[in-house]
């Protein structure tokens, strides 16, 4: 469903040019969902951005992206910005700040010209576990998970085959985050959808998806299946401090972590 | 807890907006003590731990209304305190980590010079030592590289970035509390782990008083001291954070039954079923 060979990113130009994506290449098979986790700044979020066609003008990216099929060239046809959605990282920087709700969740029905707008919306609402009575605040006006949720909702409300999940629930409170994580899987299975994942929680990576690669300073360290996170058996040092410290707080494993961490 | 030892006390505060749609009561008059410690809030989405946040600082914004019994930090009495005496507390005595630390950054400042900024307006330092010490801190917090991070403007640095930015900047002028709302939600576990060493460090060593907002119960039950519970405004439970785990509230045990494990994985995740009953009983008192 989705291949990346060889994908070169750079942001700036001359002495300012940074590689935030080197040689990168994976593959995500039909309704399969792909995690993408590592460490804050290792191009994560560029590599989604890329595959979105949300970097012209601002980066050169060079390499293969093969998508249901079809070749990305530089500009997306319609039918692949209806049919890939993205969740971004930051609901804040991506939902409009003087639209309500409704106008943000209306918007991209009314792009594809899709019918019954106002019932889409209500249920898109609804999937995410947000009262009806919410359509009409504005962003600054809910807190941070409702935040989240209304970008969730507004990428489901198009039907999209394939989605890009960029950290969908780091700011929801466990209980909504495990009724997002259901609803994804569901859809999933009932709709045959496709995700990229990514998070820094390795339990929703190992909970949502079969395989993920690790990522550290644009590079992809290792791919491997969740079944060898499960046995703590990894390849990679930085893999294994991952898992390390995703058990929690432990003052003396910060130091340890800290050693591992800087080859 | 000795009085000393007492930073912040907060009695009966409660917040409302007032909307076209009626009046949002975002917290209802909950009551707890801060000391030289890591204090853990959690609850669910919309439960009011931000605004509980804000409301220590005046941040509450535009048609938003905060009451309390009392408000009191280091003998000042935060709500009729004015506008000078404020101005001295925030930021240089009590700083806020916001949830949103990419909204709350100057788009059109290098982040470098808005973490210069801060140091200069709380100390007597130049220019060249308030960039020497920007870079070191930058360095503390894990970016990797300090210098091409200092010239890069907010669109520019990645969610993880943004936040480090964020804590920068709020821990530079070394304040007596620091208020971290979701501050490490979007930094990968091993640099959280050394960012959360740097807070620590900051409780242990120097006394700060730190309210520590998260969703992430695992963390907060082994990095905090003590943990308040929210649920739709008020407090429901007040336990140690080492005994998160045994907690008593059916709420809180709904919360830790609905976390995915690696090493123990559901088919379908629990969620919470909620009574009624939870939003109605008075807040539990902070011992
Ligand atoms: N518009 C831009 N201009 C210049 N550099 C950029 C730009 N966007 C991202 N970068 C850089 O690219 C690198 C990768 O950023 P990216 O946002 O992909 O990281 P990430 O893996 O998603 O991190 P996080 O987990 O913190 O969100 C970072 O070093 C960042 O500073
Ligand atoms: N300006 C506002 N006008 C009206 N209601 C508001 C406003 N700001 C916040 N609220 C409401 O107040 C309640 C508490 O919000 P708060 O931001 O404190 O939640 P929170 O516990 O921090 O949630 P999260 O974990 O999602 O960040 C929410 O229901 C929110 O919708
Ligand atoms: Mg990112
Ligand atoms: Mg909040």
């Amino acid at each position: 469903m989705i291949r990346v060979d060889n994908l070169n990113i750079h942001f700036g130009q001359g002495a300012r040019a940074f590689a935030a994506a080197r040689d990168i290449s994976f593959f995500v098979e039909s309704g399969e969902s792909f995690g993408l986790v590592g460490e804050s700044g290792s191009g994560k979020t560029t590599v989604l951005r890329a595959l979105a066609g949300l970097l012209d003008g601002v980066a050169r990216v060079s390499g293969d992206m093969v998508v249901a099929g079809e070749r990305l060239e530089r500009r997306r046809s319609k039918s692949f910005r209806r049919q890939v959605q993205m969740v971004f990282q930051d609901p804040y920087g991506s939902l409009h700040p003087r639209h309500t709700v409704d106008q943000i969740l209306s918007e991209p029905a009314r792009i594809h010209r899709m019918d019954d707008i106002q019932g889409r919306v209500l249920t898109a609402l609804e999937e995410v576990g947000l009262d009806r009575s919410f359509r009409f605040r504005f962003p600054h006006q809910i807190s941070g998970g409702q935040r989240q949720r209304v970008a969730v909702a507004r990428a489901l409300i198009t039907q999209p085959r394939i989605i890009l999940l960029d950290e969908p629930t780091s700011a929801l409170d466990v209980s909504v985050q495990a009724e997002v994580l259901n609803l994804l899987v569901r859809l999933r299975r009932e709709r045959g959808l496709t995700y990229i994942l990514v998070s820094h929680n390795l339990a929703v990576v190992s909970h949502m998806c079969n395989r993920l690669a690790v990522m550290q300073q644009g590079r992809i360290l290792e791919t491997l299946e969740v079944a060898r996170l499960r046995d703590g058996t990894p390849d990679q040092a930085y893999t294994r401090a991952l898992l390390l410290a995703s058990q929690g707080y432990d003052r003396a494993a910060a130091d340890s972590v800290d050693l591992l961490d800087r080859p | 807890m000795a009085s000393s030892d007492r930073l912040l006390q907060v009695h009966n505060l409660s917040v409302s907006f007032d909307t076209p749609r009626g009046e949002v009561n975002a917290v209802r008059g909950i009551s707890f003590d801060l000391g030289r410690e890591k204090l853990g809030i959690v609850g669910e989405s919309g439960s009011g731990k931000s605004q509980t946040g804000r409301a220590i600082l005046g941040l509450t914004g535009p048609g938003s209304r905060v009451t309390a019994d009392r408000l009191e930090f280091d003998g000042i009495n935060l709500l009729n305190a004015d506008q000078a005496t404020l101005r001295r507390v925030r930021g240089a005595r009590i700083s806020m980590i916001m949830q949103d630390p990419k909204f709350s950054l100057n788009p059109v400042m290098s982040v470098g010079r808005q973490i210069e900024e801060a140091y200069l307006v709380h100390t007597r330092a130049n220019r060249r030592e308030a960039r020497e010490r920007t870079l070191s801190m930058l360095a503390s917090v894990q970016i990797r590289n300090p210098e091409r991070v200092y010239d890069a403007y907010p669109h520019e640095v990645s969610g993880g970035m943004g936040q480090r930015v964020m804590i920068a900047m709020m821990m530079i002028p070394e304040p007596d509390i620091i208020i971290a709302d979701e501050p490490t939600s979007a930094l990968d576990v091993t640099v959280q782990l050394q960012v959360l060493a740097i807070l620590d460090d900051m409780v242990s060593r120097r006394g700060m008083g730190l309210m520590f907002i998260s969703h992430d119960l695992n963390l907060v039950a082994s990095f905090c001291d003590r943990v308040l519970v929210m649920y739709a405004g008020r407090v429901v439970e007040v336990c140690e954070a080492s005994q998160l785990h045994h907690a008593q509230h059916p709420y809180t045990r709904g919360l830790i039954g609905c976390l995915p494990s690696v090493s123990h994985p559901h088919e379908v995740l629990a969620v919470l079923d909620r009574d009624p009953e939870w939003a109605t009983a008075p807040s539990a008192a902070d011992p």
